[in-house]
């Protein structure tokens, strides 16, 4: 039976892991191998690197942090942040990245998932929606770190970029970002009915409750957070217990 | 040991060259016809779209080459597709036809969404590449298109109908899954196979 996910999701920067991560036993938490690693021990499904850096060198040091990774991980990784050419994501791939994610080139040029999809297959394309929710518009995506509102719906524009061969979303909910309240059901659950691709949810996990409401209320088919993971507040595996015993299938 | 990954610009190989590195083995990834056919094994991985993976092998030579190897070989997630004998995708695409399946979509639902992305269990498991495994054993797949169940089936996995997670003919080998990023246990299925 195919299983629920869980991904950890790791910032990193110049080619370290920032956010302060906080792990006991692990000598350098801004080492983003050994994290990855540890990560993968515990029962994690798949991790996320979103990488943040803004220099001129970024490209050449996510390159050579994705072949560090890759060269040690035994579990798929995807890693976003800021790509935006064919060029970008050929590069990762080939250095050993399983997937890669897109979000504000995307909404720049949509044509863009097309192009890589054709080219590299579907499989290796995410699509990653930053949604905030207002009374007046409802659920909207954002991009360049959610301070643009671009206008658009986001249950339409996942539609569009699975349409286009996006071969999974990675819905993250800016208004639930960080509050620990619990993901955002109603609209992981509204992109989750409109698109036949895997949807990931993002954006509030603060409990191992929250990640069974993500699965069984709003039917997503992975759960991403990072914090809660990286100060130790919820283990891989207790929390895989938890979803195991309220019924979820997961990978133990 | 030799072991040559053959290369046919199938996507990301450099995964699986990292897992045989884990494993203290070094692999050549190269589509020379002579050092591919002296090889001890040979391995086969492959993503993408299955038209222009025929396309390349074909230009390489390859397609003729592959069906007449006698050493263990092992076909990876798009390279077991392309050992079938059709495929539904690219509009129609007629394979290497080392192995008697056609390959067929998914029908995605609400529930089943495609690709079929993420851990699956292993059943029905047979033969020496799964020594050591059972059905509680979980492996990562990443696929729009299956190989239904047949007598060559060796695995199977269900999504919701059983598929062939794993297929042989003679030293043909190959799985849908990913060995390479199928933690513990994707490892000891590769050290199964090369201990053929």
């Amino acid at each position: 039976m195919l299983t629920k996910r869980i991904i950890p999701c790791l910032d990193v920067k110049d080619g370290r892991t920032v956010k302060g991560v906080r792990f006991e036993g692990l000598r350098d938490a801004g080492d983003p191998v050994a994290l990855a690693a540890r990560y993968a021990r515990e029962g994690a499904d798949e991790l996320v690197f979103l990488d943040i850096t803004a220099t001129n060198q970024k490209r050449a040091t996510l390159v050579a942090l994705v072949r560090d990774v890759a060269r040690e991980l035994d579990i798929p990784f995807t890693v976003g942040g800021g790509i935006g050419t064919v060029a970008d994501v050929e590069a990762l791939l080939m250095n050993g990245a399983d997937k890669v994610s897109i979000n504000s080139a995307a909404l720049a040029r949509p044509e863009l998932i097309d192009e890589l999809a054709a080219r590299f297959g579907s499989q290796c394309i995410v699509v990653a929606a930053d949604a905030r929710y207002n009374d007046a518009d409802g659920w909207q995506v954002y991009t360049r770190a959610g301070t643009h509102n671009t206008g658009r719906d986001a249950v339409q524009w996942c539609r569009e970029a699975a349409e286009r061969g996006a071969g999974e979303i990675l819905l993250t909910s800016m208004s639930n970002d960080g509050t620990k309240d619990g993901f955002a059901l109603d609209i992981t659950g509204a992109v989750s009915r409109a698109v036949t691709i895997p949807v990931i949810a993002s954006g509030g996990a603060g409990s191992k409750q929250d990640f069974t409401n993500v699965f069984q209320q709003a039917h997503a088919d992975a759960g991403l957070a990072a914090s809660i993971f990286h100060f130790g507040e919820i283990g891989i595996r207790e929390l895989k217990e938890h979803l195991c015993h309220d019924g979820i299938a997961v990978r133990l | 040991m030799e072991i040559a990954i053959v290369d046919y610009k199938g996507g990301n190989v450099q995964s699986v060259l990292f897992a045989l590195e884990r494993l203290g083995v070094q692999a050549t990834l190269t589509a020379d016809h002579d050092v591919i056919r002296r090889a001890d094994k040979v391995l086969f991985p492959g993503e993408g779209e299955a038209a222009s993976a025929m396309k390349e092998l074909r230009a390489q030579g390859l397609h003729e080459l592959l069906p007449t190897l006698t050493q263990p070989f092992l076909g990876i997630c798009l390279g077991m597709q392309l050992l079938g004998r059709h495929t539904q995708e690219g509009g129609g695409t007629e394979l290497l036809g080392i192995l008697p399946f056609d390959v067929v979509r998914f029908q995605a639902t609400a529930e089943y969404k495609v690709p079929h992305m993420g851990w699956n269990n292993l059943q029905a498991l047979r033969g020496p590449l799964f020594e050591g495994l059972s059905a509680e054993d979980y492996v990562y797949f990443v696929h729009s298109y299956y190989a239904p169940v047949g007598e060559y089936t060796i695995a199977e996995a269900a999504y919701p109908a059983p598929f062939s997670a794993a297929v042989q003919h003679e030293n043909f080998y190959a799985v849908q899954f990913h060995t390479e990023k199928s933690g513990p246990v994707g490892t000891r299925i590769l050290e199964n196979f090369l201990k053929l």
